[in-house]
């Protein structure tokens, strides 16, 4: 136990999302944003880390040896302008909570990831994107204030006309340029709490990328599932869904009395222990795969699905993280710009060429980037694929695709990152530097601190 | 920091000229490992190796490093510890002389005392060290020769015995810290310590055994065997009968 203040701390193993790589740290839950704001004021000589729901894949969540404030605790709404759609909350408000929240009055959170389970602190610190990046860009684009605490103590109200510079290095500063307090977000108009859904099929690689680049504007959201199993002729066969949110008119008529249902719970929960070693490999993941693809419709418009079906499916299994077993496993996202689809394919080729028992791999279109010099999409392709770390080669594999990766212009995704050479980060991001003055002038002792931050020498 | 795949990105090896010691470093350094502190006996050797890794494109600190002087060991870890260290190697020891330790004392006292007392010393400063950084991983090389004594050589298999009990429950201890032990346990390495020595079989070779560490941090290991067969041969020599046992070939 170590008393850090009034606030008490416990001495706890913490792991990101993949499993992979736990470290001890001191953790504190504070109840208010007060208890935050003194916890810096006191801080170790390893440093500070914010934390949420630990839904990031890699070490962005843990600091070694250091205090960790778990944020989760802080969830006050503290006002919503339902007129307008402004929400001003606490940062350890989940999106999960904020959809229940502002639902019933007609809104939407702008951009969701593929969980509901990560914090606003956590969506703006790893400037998280969505299916409709193509369209709106990332969850940052949508904050118009976000209360700031420093390293000093001080606690800055920072927008991003006010204080570009601060904004946009916290919007996917990993949490390492203070704590990020509470958020004012502007939120989306539905009409309804469901989506309207076109699903199709590409029978491989060459097919989905067409598909996509020809017809991707005409919908706010969109994403592909790849079968990264599949070899040969159909390398690259895929289900493609995209979809906007129902109008009322498109609803039956027995739903439209209550437009805004939104209930989301767990089907189930993966337990702890009970994985059977070995059970992701190639033949169980094959076997998932073909039922997959085959279940999808091969063209099917207007489907009627719920949030949860559309933007959250593995949500329906509470710690789904556990199917990997102890070993755990890597998320791999990276991103390449238009031009660049040889990497995409060769990508494919080589993941299908090792048999990755992957069953999750997904393919999507970005946008424009937005100012944030840490900040992932920027117009191009990305590919995110979840590996069991104790696939042979793994290591090996990842590294050489991390260089063309490189080679192509492109970067990986921090708040999934696990294990790239830290010597190939200034050139995934080149405006790097441009980030470091800002955290340096904002925090000169470093006070915040991550084992991502301690790995990668961010 | 380790990796979510096991690799480290500095490396403390206890016992700076150790052969399997420095496969392992340059292997690592292959990897991401960008920073080795070297402790060992000053020596034109440890000097030698030094440079080898520094060629080999790690930032290589040299402290100097007795296994038998115990009280300075607190020192060396610190000196060690002026950033985080990922991945400590007990890696040092000495075969001895069997025959000379039966016939004395002071020889057998020094085979444990640089196997088995020194090895405590210093392991558990690195363990503290390592809990207050909250995270890093302590590989221990044991022996197979700790598994069953045998007249050839009980003494030194006495003090691999020793250690191999102190870090396989080291490794239990720190469960929760974030510090993790992997406990190796190598047959007849083919190095300069048996170069003098008939190859058992199943021998191996520093290589071998620096793939096996690698591997064995990568998939968080616990104890593990080189070659892996040598696990299934100690599990059936540890069983048979005293008499029979010491009149084989081994």
């Amino acid at each position: 136990m170590w008393q850090g203040g009034p606030v008490t701390t416990e001495r706890r193993l913490l792991a990101g999302w993949g499993s992979t790589a736990p470290t001890a740290a001191d953790v504190m839950s504070p109840a208010s944003l007060d208890e935050v704001v003194k916890a810096v004021g006191d801080a170790p000589a390893r440093g500070v880390l914010p934390r949420g729901l630990g839904r990031s894949y890699g070490d962005a969540a843990q600091n070694a040896g250091g205090l960790v404030v778990d944020l989760t605790g802080c969830t006050r709404v503290r006002r919503f302008d339902v007129e307008a759609g402004v929400i001003d909350v606490e940062a350890g408000l989940s999106l999960h909570t904020l959809m229940r929240q502002v639902l019933p009055f007609g809104w939407f959170v702008p951009v969701t990831p593929g969980t509901r389970y990560v914090t606003v602190g956590g969506a703006i610190g790893a400037d998280i994107h969505g299916k409709n990046h193509h369209v709106e860009g990332t969850f940052a684009q949508h904050v118009r204030s976000i209360d700031l605490l420093l390293a000093s103590g001080e606690v800055r109200t920072v927008t991003p006309d006010d204080d570009p510079d601060v904004f946009w290095a916290t919007a996917g500063g990993m949490g390492l340029t203070g704590i990020v307090l509470a958020a004012t977000i502007q939120l989306l108009p539905v009409e309804t709490s469901l989506m309207s859904v076109d699903t199709e099929r590409a029978a491989n690689l060459d097919a989905l990328l067409d598909r996509l680049a020809t017809t991707d504007d005409r919908y706010r959201y969109s994403v592909a599932w790849i079968d990264l199993l599949a070899r040969g002729a159909r390398m690259g066969r895929s289900v493609i869904t995209r979809g906007d949110h129902a109008r009322l008119d498109q609803l039956p008529r027995r739903k439209r009395v209550e437009p805004f249902a939104f209930s989301p719970h767990p089907l189930a929960s993966m337990p702890a222990g009970i994985v059977p070693p070995g059970l992701l490999n190639k033949a169980t993941v094959a076997a998932f795969n073909e039922l997959w693809y085959r279940k999808a419709p091969a063209d099917k418009r207007g489907q009627l699905q719920s949030i949860a079906a559309f933007f959250h499916p593995l949500d329906l299994v509470d710690r789904w993280n556990r199917i990997y077993g102890r070993p755990g496993l890597v998320q791999y996202q990276f991103t390449v710009p238009y031009g660049a689809e040889d990497v995409v394919r060769t990508a494919v080729d080589r993941l299908s060429a090792a048999g990755s028992p992957a069953f999750l791999a997904v393919l999507k279109r970005f946008g424009a980037g937005n100012p944030g010099p840490l900040s992932f999409p920027s117009p191009g392709w990305t590919l995110a694929l979840d590996l069991p770390t104790n696939m042979s080669g793994l290591a090996r594999l990842l590294d050489d695709l991390d260089e063309l990766v490189v080679g192509a212009g492109g970067r990986i995704y921090l708040a999934k990152d696990s294990r790239l050479r830290p010597e190939l980060l200034p050139a995934m991001y080149p405006r790097l530097d441009e980030w470091r003055d800002v955290r340096s002038r904002l925090d000169p002792a470093g006070t915040f601190a991550s084992d991502l931050s301690r790995r990668l020498d961010l | 920091m380790i990796n979510a795949l096991g690799s480290p990105q500095s490396l403390l090896l206890l016992g700076g000229t150790s052969e399997i010691g420095l496969a392992l470093a340059h292997k690592l350094i292959a990897d991401r490992c960008r920073r080795v502190v070297l402790a060992g006996r000053p020596s034109h050797r440890l000097d030698e190796a030094a440079d080898e890794l520094r060629a080999a494109g790690a930032q290589v600190d040299v402290v100097p490093f007795d296994a038998e002087d115990a009280d300075s060991h607190p020192t060396v870890v610190e000196k060690a510890f002026v950033e985080d260290i990922d991945l400590a190697v007990v890696a040092f020891g000495v075969l001895g002389d069997q025959s000379e330790a039966e016939r004395s004392g002071t020889h057998a006292v020094k085979i444990a005392a640089t196997n088995y007392v020194g090895a405590l010393s210093v392991t558990v400063p690195v363990s503290q060290a390592m809990q207050r950084q909250g995270h890093g991983a302590i590989v221990v090389l044991s022996s197979v020769a700790g598994e069953r004594p045998r007249k050839a050589n009980f003494v030194y298999g006495s003090s691999k015995a020793g250690l191999d009990a102190f870090a396989t429950g080291l490794g239990d201890a720190l469960q929760g810290t974030g510090v993790h032990v992997l406990v190796v346990r190598p047959g007849f390495v083919r190095t300069k310590m048996t170069a003098h020595l008939e190859p058992a079989p199943l021998s191996t070779t520093p290589e071998q055994v620096a793939d096996a560490i690698v591997q064995g941090l990568r998939r968080r290991k616990e104890t593990i065997w080189v070659p892996g067969a040598m696990r299934f041969v100690m599990s059936a020599l540890r069983h048979v009968p005293r008499p029979l046992f010491r009149k084989l070939p081994v």
